[in-house]
């Protein structure tokens, strides 16, 4: 049992450790035969990029477009799950198992729709969605939100409903109960939809690389760019690899706690 | 009861955003299933066929193949997630120094990007390049190349998503784990249950409803994946890991087959609700059961 303990730990460890390593090698560090373990750090690799203005560019439309989704994400999940959690409405179910299946499609044939979409039809003026954030903002719901709704279903029908009746009776608005009522009491699991949403849209690499050209482009799409252009540049590829990683790291150790408490999908009941 | 109209109006943003980003496309492929539109074929524009995109599909072998390697890759990655992440939960679960040290290690693959997984992987078994095959061939004179073995390939990519998705699988049983009752398990120890019986007796039907939730999510998730096959083998050598979501990919993009591309997206969609649909019964039945 320790052994594999061990083993799957390693196993965790090992590509994340090759990756830093990778991007503390200059180009003919890398063309040696592989060894694993590295004394000298070639920083370049990491300056290059991050003193490079558009890859600066990259990082900041990755940060505002993956942080509006998931505060978006957030809070029409909340929404949507207490509606769907606390009236019976006409075809819920259904509706609940739609919101999921829109998770479910291979994404390469739906890319000619969103393109269409996307430059031609939601479009004024000279204006269209191509190539904006708040198009990826909007388009990283398709995912996302499926993904929310199930997680924060189950915790809200994990809340009872005396409580927030309780506080109907007292005169609140749906506003108040949910802020009052409903927010302190699904905190966990409202932080990890956050967080996974995020994550996920931090990530998120084939709709940013097509529907995205200039402005808007993101962290994932500079990623890829370095194995095309004049052949791969794997350090600073790597590099980048692991700055991407950073964010995602300081969430996680943030919600770290919240993690058990949230992630139940609604296992437990009250 | 409250009115049903503040419900629809909670519910409303979601649906309309969902409805622009999901159902919109996703009528627009139905539409040009039944077209045949190539952009490099002699004809120019879209000729409707009916059903001819779908009859083709059936004798696809291509397509065929592509679903099967699939099928195979989510069977394996998802069962070995399933056995790895249960033995993880429940290593973590337990009571040890540096415990939230550990969940963070084992929880991190799961922030990585899948594009930079497909790199960091690429980077580690490239042959004549990565460590893998080279110390493999040095320390025991095995032969390992994803770029000429489609076998080794296909288990590469495997191997990739066990590490990049075994955290997630974890987590979410770390969570059920958790949230189980102590008195049933405290009964069993009384009744004198071995370990076994008390693992598929109490453990297991327990967890049902956080084992089959992500096993969904697991199942959907694995079934459209592309960026990081992509990215590690390109979906090669020759077709060995020509997933379906980089088949339809080839068949949208460089062959510009467009009406065949969609067609074939809905079919794979179609398979995917299915199967779905299959275990979500299966939840909602349980749902009902413990409801009770």
């Amino acid at each position: 049992m320790y052994a594999l303990w061990i083993v799957t730990t390693l196993f965790t460890l090992f590509p994340i450790y090759w990756m830093v390593l990778v991007s503390a090698r200059s180009r003919v560090e890398l063309f040696d035969s592989p060894t694993l373990i590295q004394t000298t750090f070639y920083v370049q690799n990491y300056i290059k990029p991050l003193t490079n203005p558009t890859f600066q560019r990259y990082l900041v439309n990755s940060l505002i477009i993956a942080s509006s989704n998931a505060a978006l994400v957030a809070f029409l999940a909340l929404t949507a799950t207490y509606a769907l959690s606390r009236w019976r409405l006409k075809g819920s179910d259904s509706i609940f198992f739609w919101t999921i299946t829109n998770r479910m499609a291979p994404p390469a044939a739906f890319m000619l729709p969103l393109f269409l979409l996307f430059t031609r039809v939601i479009r004024i003026g000279t204006w269209s969605l191509f190539d904006t954030r708040i198009g990826l903002i909007l388009l990283y719901c398709v995912f996302n939100l499926p993904f929310a709704i199930w997680l924060l279903k189950g915790i809200m029908d994990g809340i009872p409903t005396e409580l927030d009746e309780a506080a109907e009776v007292d005169g609140a608005s749906i506003a108040t109960v949910l802020l009052k009522v409903i927010v302190p009491l699904a905190a966990p699991g409202i932080a990890i939809t956050a967080v996974l949403s995020w994550v996920f849209a931090w990530n998120e690499y084939l709709f940013a690389a097509t529907l995205t050209s200039v402005r808007a482009r993101t962290v994932t799409t500079g990623l890829a760019e370095f194995v095309t252009v004049t052949g791969t540049n794997w350090g600073e590829m790597a590099a980048i690899s692991v700055v991407s990683l950073l964010p995602a790291l300081i969430f996680l150790a943030l919600v770290q706690r919240y993690i058990v408490m949230g992630l139940t999908f609604g296992a437990v009941k009250g | 009861m409250k009115s049903s109209r503040t419900g629809w109006g909670l519910l409303a943003p979601t649906l309309v955003i969902l409805a622009i980003t999901g159902l919109l496309p996703f009528l627009y492929v139905i539409y040009i299933g039944f077209f045949d539109w190539n952009v490099f074929s002699a004809k120019v524009g879209m000729v409707f066929k009916g059903g001819n995109n779908y009859r083709r599909l059936v004798f696809d072998k291509d397509f065929l193949s592509s679903l099967a390697t699939t099928l195979v890759f989510a069977g394996w990655a998802v069962t070995s997630q399933f056995v790895l992440g249960y033995f993880l939960a429940k290593t973590l679960s337990r009571n040890f120094p540096g415990k939230a040290f550990f969940r963070t290690i084992h929880a991190l693959p799961l922030m990585i990007a899948p594009i930079a997984v497909g790199a960091t992987w690429r980077l580690l078994t490239i042959p004549g390049f990565g460590p893998v095959p080279f110390d493999l061939d040095k320390w025991f004179h095995v032969t390992y190349n994803i770029g000429r073995f489609g076998g080794h390939a296909l288990l590469t990519v495997i191997l990739m998503d066990i590490w990049h998705w075994t955290p997630f699988v974890t987590l979410t049983l770390l969570a059920g784990l958790s949230s189980l009752p102590v008195e049933p398990f405290e009964q069993a120890v009384v009744d004198g249950a071995n370990r076994r019986q008390v693992f598929w007796y109490i453990t297991i039907p327990g967890m049902m409803p956080v084992i089959l939730t992500t096993f969904f999510i697991r199942m959907m998730d694995a079934l459209r994946i592309v960026d990081e096959v992509w990215m590690l083998t390109g979906g090669g050598p020759g077709s060995a890991t020509r997933v379906v979501g980089i088949h339809i990919w080839r068949i949208v993009f460089p062959k510009t087959d467009y009406g065949y591309g969609s067609a074939m997206s809905l079919l794979t969609l179609y398979f995917t609700i299915v199967l779905s649909w299959l275990v979500y019964t299966a939840i909602a039945a349980r749902r009902r059961q413990s409801a009770q």
